[in-house]
């Protein structure tokens, strides 16, 4: 116990009264923020009939994965009944060229604010943290102007533009503040060397900066794979990404509900960030604590 | 980095634009989205509001007719009270719950680590996925209270969704469980930085702990908390796709909220001028929120 050092008083005994509340408290807590989780597995795997008479807590008795089957590859939104799977498509798509050019712009923009300053950098960095903070129904239309004068409006590639913009912010405050760490000798020996603007960044930079790029990585990929706003506004029904066809699957009012089948599709929906999550870990919860603090 | 901008410097090509050249390339995206989304994008949709656009953008001006016809709107001043009660009931919730959090697992207990995955994973997963498990736990006919009937308590109500009254706290138990863990990693960061000789001397003083949180730990830790406050209220604002998932504005509309009213004026009845000036009502919120917190920043980096 040299690492961390504990706080308050010291546990003596495992059943004190105070480490029985204090664990009672806290699995008491847990039960709140599992519930769902819990409730949506076992809704997804009991067939209609049996969530009609049983209720919602109870473990399926017979397990069928037949809701999962038809969320992902029959489940209908308007005329289209090929299931969850044409959103998770379109998701994948815009998310890898948003991700990769998302990352790339704050990193670059980050690289110029941190080590190579010009006159006014500063105040269009100001600028830019501003941004942050504007409603996005301030920028909803003008953005649909844009992208109309650029042909893009509807476009996957408009979309990844929307989510280009507004990951900035954020981003490339993660990145400045990453790289104004970095040791300040290394630039000038790479001045000496004759290294410039793209090679101190491609050959000293990057390959010192794994840890920010992850984490950015990370908050991207959470943030445009559960954004809807963006896909219902900059996207046209054939481009819709998941989570706005998950709302549309579930919330239709056509033809009798299917709780599992709506179970299963929104578990799918999830399926992707709690993935990141769970296998991140503590670079998810440093991620989140670095961009909260910050912005 | 400074030294690489002397060094920059010492090169001195004849022309100023030129100097650092590649490093001003690099900046058009920022110089770009700065000015041309984030300063133009508001300027536009503030001049806009004071126009009479309405399937297009135009420069008709009507001087404050939308903002008066807004006000007079029985929907947009349902949302506004919505999202106050949301936003008030919501940011004490979650400040309380989220410290109350982040002090358990601060002290000292086993299994940390899993406590903190199962109170934050909510935190990854969308607001539509939220809304759409609690929409199903909260359904009268499969859930919560049908349960608690077929106990017995035949006569058990609890409807939120599909009651007007209370549909705003049906949206803010599913908001609570989406939004908590992010505060309370930000709460245990905080009660990490605190000096372990403080815990020392207030033991030494016979202090009971609750009270060491209360006296000395929480006005140690204002920072955190005006941070944590700039968060919620930021997200408070943005409330939409949860509202959308859960009741779509309904019953009625009683569960509608500005950035819904927003989103339906512009694209779905395209009035553009009313979504303008119901938009920059919540530009005008959100200053309000931010420019004391901008003030206080300022100030404490003078000092």
């Amino acid at each position: 116990m040299t690492a961390v050092t504990p706080r308050g008083a010291k546990p003596k005994k495992v059943f004190s009264p105070r480490n029985i509340m204090l664990y009672g408290a806290l699995v008491v807590f847990s039960l709140y923020y599992l519930l769902p989780l819990y409730v949506m597995i076992v809704t997804s795997l009991k067939d209609m009939a049996e969530i009609r008479v049983g209720n919602i807590f109870s473990a399926p008795v017979e397990i069928t994965f037949q809701p999962w089957v038809k969320a992902w590859s029959e489940a209908c939104t308007g005329i289209n009944c090929d299931g969850l799977s044409r959103g998770f498509w379109n998701s994948i798509r815009i998310l890898i060229p948003s991700l990769i050019l998302s990352v790339s712009v704050a990193a670059l923009t980050g690289y110029v604010l941190a080590c190579w300053r010009f006159k006014g950098s500063e105040i269009f960095f100001g600028i830019l943290l501003l941004g942050a903070f504007i409603p996005y129904q301030v920028l909803l239309y003008p953005l649909v102007i844009i992208l109309r004068e650029m042909g893009l409006f509807g476009s996957l590639w408009g979309l990844v533009l929307v989510h280009t913009v507004f990951a900035m912010p954020i981003n490339v405050l993660l990145f400045r503040n990453y790289f104004v760490a970095l040791p300040e000798e290394l630039f000038k020996a790479a001045r000496v060397d004759g290294a410039g603007f793209w090679g101190i960044f491609f050959r000293i930079v990057i390959p010192m900066s794994l840890p920010i790029f992850v984490v950015s990585g990370i908050i991207q990929v959470t943030g445009i794979w559960n954004d809807f706003l963006f896909g219902v506004v900059y996207t046209r029904p054939e481009n819709y990404p998941m989570t706005v066809q998950l709302n549309n699957i579930v919330n239709s009012v056509q033809g009798v509900k299917e709780y599992n089948v709506n179970m299963a599709a929104t578990l799918l929906t999830g399926l992707v960030p709690l993935a990141v999550y769970f296998f991140s870990g503590r670079l998810f919860v440093r991620g989140i604590a670095a961009g909260a603090v910050k912005g | 980095m400074s030294s690489a901008r002397r060094a920059r410097d010492g090169a001195r090509p004849p022309i100023r634009l030129l100097r650092n050249l590649s490093s001003k390339l690099a900046a058009i995206p920022m110089v770009l989205v700065g000015l041309g989304v984030f300063v133009g994008g508001t300027i536009w949709t503030i001049v806009h509001s004071f126009t009479d656009s309405r399937l297009l953008p135009r420069l008709n001006w009507v001087g404050f007719d939308q903002y008066e016809r807004l006000w007079n709107t029985r929907r947009w001043l349902v949302s506004i009270e919505n999202l106050a009660i949301y936003g008030i009931v919501s940011l004490v919730l979650t400040m309380c719950l989220g410290f109350l959090l982040a002090a358990l697992l601060d002290r000292k207990i086993r299994f940390e680590d899993t406590f903190r995955t199962i109170f934050l994973y909510p935190f990854a997963l969308s607001f539509i996925v939220t809304g759409l498990a609690w929409q199903w736990i909260l359904n009268p006919e499969f859930g919560i209270q049908s349960i608690i009937r077929g106990l017995g308590f035949t006569n058990f109500n609890f409807d939120p969704l599909y009651n007007p009254d209370l549909v705003i706290f049906g949206l803010l138990i599913a908001g609570l469980w989406q939004g908590t863990g992010l505060i309370m990693v930000i709460m245990l960061a905080g009660l990490r930085g605190i000096d372990e000789d403080i815990w020392k001397a207030t033991r030494v003083d016979g202090i009971p702990v609750w009270k060491t949180y209360i006296v000395v730990i929480i006005p140690m830790m204002k920072p955190v908390f005006v941070t944590a406050l700039v968060l919620v209220t930021s997200g408070i604002v943005k409330l939409y796709d949860l509202v959308v998932a859960m009741t779509s504005g309904g019953p009625g509309i009683a569960s509608e909220v500005p950035a819904k009213y927003v989103y339906d004026t512009l694209f779905t009845r395209q009035n553009l001028g009313q979504g303008f000036a119901a938009s920059t009502m919540m530009l005008v919120t959100v200053a309000i929120i931010l420019i004391p917190w901008a003030y206080m920043q300022y100030r404490e980096k003078r000092q």
